[in-house]
């Protein structure tokens, strides 16, 4: 007779395998994923570089380590805003407007 | 054991069949807690793999950067100071960097210029990042022209575009020649944006910082430990954000799951008055409570981690890409190392399963103990 606990442990023994096998992939995609990290650490002491390209917006969002000490909203490495203002304000329109894509169209290089 | 297995069971029997006759109550109460945990551990996954990304690469980076401060802003490097910091003992090797920004008004973007010795880049060529390159249609050999802020144009051929895998490092990143960037900039001769320096002993790094202050009292040390720790309180920073958002959210859940498993419906007292009537122990009847609670948050659980592992590592954790983005228009497309911090997983664990079960069983628990006749009146 197909009791409901048969089916609510079924269900959640598959659940757990599915996490189990979650933590297997992840363990393993660790392996798969250190050539790539190796390479951009190389790339890192290559150039020196010493920060993500992440957020590009602004200086102190694109190097948010090399930002200017003084600069308003700056107090040290890392520190965004003195107020949450720079999450709640939306980006002006000109950077929300999409722009014509002319590569390979035009005469002169571009 | 067998029998208490058995009677276990029949427990769990007895507790998804009452769950099934509140069938679109408790199916709602599930979708919104595995929704929360979904969100939760996104948000957990995400931070945790860019985190531990941002360290491993980074831990390449220089040991010390010096910056020169003017009017409390960065200034370049005059000529002569990569001589003096020469003469500091415990320094082992130094670079002078020279890099800028560029706002390139086709993309309303800015790049990163970056010059790279002559053997590595031509004159005449560079290497650019793979987001920029698919932003601009470049490739190898195509040729593009910026104009510098003198207004000269300068037209560069694309010697390469920097491997994808490396994007979240260089998206936005163009490499020249060190030639063409002062020609580009119109840098002074002999003057750099910034010093690398590579130290004898890692031991030193402090005392070295503390040194370069003093010989160069208006240049500014910055660690590779605080460039580490940066990526750390911006992770954190963007992760408290969507917290602050997300907390009215949590609050909600709160107030409804707190109402859910503490308030009974009078057709609940009277279920657990007729349990008591026809022979259920108040034990019994707070073992069966136990099992609707561990399973409803159990479930969730399991099924919020599940979708947020897949979310985050197989769709870019699409639902944050907003938020994370910001205002860039260059956005880097990468793919996270799916590193999981067990510590962290167990903490949500225990903090979305535990205060549900738990909340179920107080009311339950003075229901049971009262008498069945006034409980089923």
């Amino acid at each position: 007779m197909r009791r409901p606990s048969n089916v609510a442990f079924l269900l959640l023994a598959t659940l757990f395998l599915a996490v189990v096998l979650i933590f297997a992939h992840s363990g393993q995609s660790t392996a798969a994923h250190t050539p790539r990290l190796l390479a951009n650490r190389d790339l890192v002491v290559r150039l020196g570089l010493t920060d993500l390209a992440l957020f590009t917006e602004a200086r102190y969002t694109r190097h948010p380590s090399q930002a200017d000490l003084h600069s308003a909203l700056q107090d040290h490495p890392g520190a965004f805003d003195h107020f949450p203002t720079g999450s709640l304000l939306p980006p002006p329109a000109l950077l929300k407007r999409p722009h014509a894509n002319l590569a390979g169209k035009t005469t002169s290089p571009d | 054991m067998r029998i208490w297995l058995e009677k276990q069971r029949h427990l769990i029997d007895f507790t998804l069949a009452s769950l099934a006759r509140r069938k679109t109550k408790n199916i709602g109460l599930l979708v919104a807690y595995t929704l929360l945990v979904f969100v939760l551990a996104s948000l957990t996954l995400f931070t945790n793999a860019l985190r531990t990304e941002a360290t491993f690469v980074l831990a390449g980076s220089p040991e010390v950067i010096v910056q020169r401060m003017v009017a409390g802003r960065h200034d370049l490097i005059p000529p002569g100071y990569l001589d003096k910091i020469g003469r500091i003992r415990g320094v082992q090797k130094m670079e002078g960097r020279l890099w800028g920004y560029y706002y390139d008004p086709v993309l309303n973007a800015n790049y990163t210029f970056m010059a790279r010795p002559a053997e590595e880049v031509a004159s005449g060529t560079i290497m650019v990042g793979a987001a920029l390159a698919r932003e601009r249609g470049l490739d190898a050999h195509n040729t593009i022209s910026f104009r510098s802020y003198s207004g000269k144009l300068f037209t560069f051929e694309v010697a390469s575009v920097l491997s994808p895998d490396s994007e979240l490092l260089s998206a936005d990143l163009i490499l020249l020649s060190e030639e063409d960037f002062r020609s580009f900039f119109e840098y002074p001769a002999g003057h750099f944006t910034d010093i690398a320096l590579s130290v004898a002993n890692p031991q030193e790094v402090r005392n070295i910082a503390a040194k370069l202050s003093s010989a160069l009292p208006d240049s500014r040390p910055i660690l590779r430990e605080e460039v580490l720790r940066t990526y750390q309180s911006v992770f954190d920073w963007r992760e408290g954000i969507v917290l602050t958002v997300l907390a009215g959210a949590i609050l909600a859940f709160a107030i409804l799951a707190w109402e859910k498993a503490s308030g009974l419906s009078a057709e609940e007292k009277r279920e657990i008055g007729i349990l008591k009537a026809i022979g259920w122990e108040t034990g019994d009847v707070l073992r069966m409570k136990l099992w609707e609670g561990l399973l409803i948050s159990l479930t969730a659980f399991l099924l919020g981690f599940i979708g947020a592992y897949v979310h985050v590592f197989h769709f870019g954790a699409a639902v944050f890409e907003p938020v994370l983005k910001g205002w860039a228009v260059l956005y880097p497309r990468f793919t996270l190392l799916p590193a999981i911090d067990g510590l962290q997983v167990a903490t949500l664990f225990f903090f979305t399963v535990f205060p549900y079960t738990a909340a179920v069983l107080v009311p339950i628990w003075r229901a049971a103990i009262t008498d069945p006749d006034a409980v089923m009146r």
